[in-house]
């Protein structure tokens, strides 16, 4: 079987001076392979929690990741992460660091370069590649960290908020390349976002996460990926149902963020 | 207090010169545009002139206050007297009263004394001569020529017709005369506000005494040799603490096992200043070079272990992660992350480590050496080599100074990423 198995997960994290917290409850995904999955929820939901189990970096208390077939038990280069930033290594200069996937596996220099090249080019660095990272700007670094990710040829791509920290207008122009790269790699795609425009422009799937204890509250097929790949992204958000399904989800989430606030309150 | 009015007054009168009438002219440069300076700590950058004319100052209060031969006289502070001067006395014996003269000759205290001629005069006090050295002060026997002496019951009565008693004081000319208690008068010549070179030496003295010495050597041993093997010491010792506090460091952050069995030792090793313990590696290893050594060792292995354990510590765990994810081993993520990570830091600790090295084995050759930087200020002092001591402080500092210098390069030049993550 190919893909992304995610089947019953749960985690609890035990506190340092007693209690627990329940931060993912009976949580089931299926990813087919080339999927486009766009993960929304209020803060504290349980998204950061669930990419780290996928990414092997946490084991769950319960349930259990198959992808393609095998277990996940640990960190592996099929799985590539994009963090919302400082994961890049600044001792490194750009070129070092979008090559540091093969280097690791001891590949030469004259069978990963072209392709690592040929990434710098799509993501816009082609002229930055010997400068250090810490040059960079912040949207810049970020194409450096996607690069990086893509040069690894993971098959599965996971990313946290990997735009949070842009500006509008260079997160518009990352989400258009986060799009083409996607549509062009067939990479499976997991991405937690806090942008609700985002989640549904980016999302071919898109799942809405409820917290305490973090689970699946819904989840929605959309067409606007597809969309996005040939036509511009402002012209999809004018899509009728691009508003209306914008408007629907944001209640969803407001209801929810009330509803916590409601409680903590009570609470005091 | 004199000296420090003076440098509060050039402080007060650069600054003024320099900022209102000098700059004034100047075109605006960038910090000059920012509204808001006060606070912002990258608006503040050391002024080069402030610098310059705080250093000259210095030198200039040092050559004022000593008599330097590099300053014009006129910016001499008033020296020392020097010279022959006179002072009169009166005498009482058997109810008669007479009066002479006294004429002293101040001279510098390296050169013999002319003692000149003097008229004795009439009367049965006769006149006298005497020497006193410079900064000096000396008994006159005023009686032992006059016809009536002290065993005759003569007593001196007044100095400069002021009546004084023995113990007492009175001003003359150039200096004060004190009667003592078995009424002899002590003259002793106004001191000036200069300071004796056995107390602070002038600049020329100390720069001629380092040229003497870098080219004669001192107790056997060239300056190079002594300013050398102070330096091969901290090199030494900075470098087998950086050998084995570096890896012990690292493993503190990478182990709980290491951590739980090092960090008592460390966190209590840690608050003792190396100068503590001198006594105890003296008792152990002698004050030969092997002691030192050793003291300098312990006094970099805590700090480079400290340093090397809070720059893997220091390590932002998206990074480890991110390797990980890329397919990285332990040993690569060792070798290309957290290595390089813990640089910066490694870096920080390596320049307090020679600091606080080279200050320990000064302290380590005041206390017992045979050769070394220490040892010939503490020689020096022994001798009262005022001269000597300066320079070698001079030379303490500069060392010190050109380290730091050397260690900020270094790690410019090879933690270009530093504060950068
Ligand atoms: N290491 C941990 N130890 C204890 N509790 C944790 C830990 N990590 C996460 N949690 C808890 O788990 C819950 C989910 O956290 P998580 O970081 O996954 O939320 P999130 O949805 O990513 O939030 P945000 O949108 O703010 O990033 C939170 O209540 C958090 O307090
Ligand atoms: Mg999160």
């Amino acid at each position: 079987m190919t893909g992304l198995a995610i089947e019953n997960l749960s985690m609890r994290f035990d506190l340092p001076h007693g209690g627990s917290v329940q931060a993912l409850k009976d949580v089931t995904l299926n990813l087919a392979e080339g999927e486009l999955l766009s993960v929304l929820g209020p803060s504290g939901c349980g998204k950061t929690t669930l990419l780290n189990i996928v990414a092997g970096f946490l084991a769950p208390t319960q349930g259990q990741i198959t992808m393609n077939g095998h277990r996940v038990t640990g960190p592996d280069a099929e799985r590539g992460m994009v963090f919302q930033q400082g994961a890049l290594f600044e001792w490194m200069n750009v070129r070092d660091n979008v090559s540091f996937g093969p280097r690791m596996a001891g590949r030469k220099a004259s069978d990963y370069g072209p392709n690592v090249d040929h990434l710098l080019d799509v993501v816009g660095l082609r002229d930055f590649k010997d400068k250090a990272v810490y040059e960079l700007s912040g949207g810049m670094q970020q194409r450096v960290a996607l690069a990086r990710c893509l040069a690894n040829d993971p098959d599965v791509i996971l990313m946290d908020e990997p735009l949070g920290a842009l500006d509008a207008l260079t997160r518009e122009k990352m989400q258009g390349l986060v799009l083409k790269l996607w549509k062009e790699t067939g990479k499976t795609i997991i991405l937690i976002t806090h942008s609700v425009e985002e989640a549904l422009l980016l999302g071919e799937r898109l799942v809405v996460m409820a917290p305490r204890p973090g689970r699946i509250h819904r989840e929605y097929r959309l067409p606007f990926a597809e969309m996005g790949v040939n036509a511009d992204l402002r012209e999809v958000k004018k899509h009728p149902d691009f508003a209306k399904t914008r408007e629907e989800i944001l209640s969803m989430i407001w209801d929810m963020e009330e509803e916590i606030m409601g409680r903590t309150e009570v609470a005091q | 207090m004199i000296p420090f009015l003076i440098y509060a007054a050039i402080f007060i009168a650069s600054f003024v010169l320099v900022k209102k009438v000098l700059r004034r002219a100047r075109p605006q440069d960038f910090t000059s545009l920012k509204t808001v300076t006060f606070g912002d700590e990258s608006a503040v950058v050391s002024d080069r002139t402030a610098s310059v004319v705080s250093i000259a100052t210095i030198f200039l209060l040092w050559g004022m206050f000593t008599g330097s031969t590099l300053l014009p006289s006129f910016l001499h502070a008033p020296g020392p007297f020097e010279g022959t001067t006179q002072f009169d006395y009166t005498v009482e014996a058997g109810g008669q009263r007479d009066s002479a003269t006294v004429t002293v000759v101040v001279h510098p205290i390296d050169r013999d004394p002319v003692l000149p001629e003097v008229d004795p005069g009439d009367g049965f006090a006769k006149n006298d001569a005497a020497a006193v050295g410079r900064w000096r002060s000396g008994l006159i026997r005023v009686d032992t020529n006059d016809e009536i002496g002290r065993d005759g019951g003569a007593v001196v009565v007044a100095i400069d017709g002021q009546p004084i008693a023995p113990g007492e004081r009175v001003r003359v000319a150039d200096g004060t005369v004190t009667l003592s208690d078995r009424g002899t008068p002590n003259f002793a010549p106004s001191k000036g506000w200069q300071m004796e070179p056995i107390w602070l030496p002038p600049p020329e003295a100390v720069a001629s005494r380092l040229m003497e010495i870098a080219s004669e050597g001192f107790r056997g041993a060239t300056l190079a040799e002594h300013l050398g093997l102070s330096l091969f010491r901290v090199l030494v010792g900075f470098a087998l603490g950086a050998l084995i506090g570096i890896p012990l460091g690292y493993a503190m952050g990478l182990s709980n096992w290491f951590r739980g069995w090092f960090d008592p030792i460390v966190e209590f090793m840690r608050p003792v200043p190396p100068l503590a313990l001198i006594p105890l590696v003296i008792i152990w290893a002698g004050i030969g070079e092997a002691g030192k050594i050793i003291l300098l060792f312990l006094a970099a292995l805590w700090i480079m272990a400290i340093a090397a354990r809070s720059g893997v510590s220091g390590v932002r765990i998206s990074k480890v992660h991110a390797a990980y994810s890329l397919g990285a081993s332990k040993w690569q993520i060792m070798r290309h992350v957290i290595i390089p990570n813990s640089l910066p830091d490694i870096f920080t600790g390596a320049r307090v480590a020679m600091g606080v090295c080279w200050g320990t084995v000064v302290a380590a050759e005041l206390v017992a050496a045979e050769a070394g930087a220490g040892m010939m200020i503490m020689v020096a002092s022994k001798f009262q080599n005022t001269d000597i001591v300066l320079m070698g402080i001079i030379l303490i500092g500069v060392i010190g100074f050109a380290i730091d210098m050397l260690m900020r390069w270094a790690e410019r030049v090879m933690v270009p990423w530093k504060g950068k993550g």
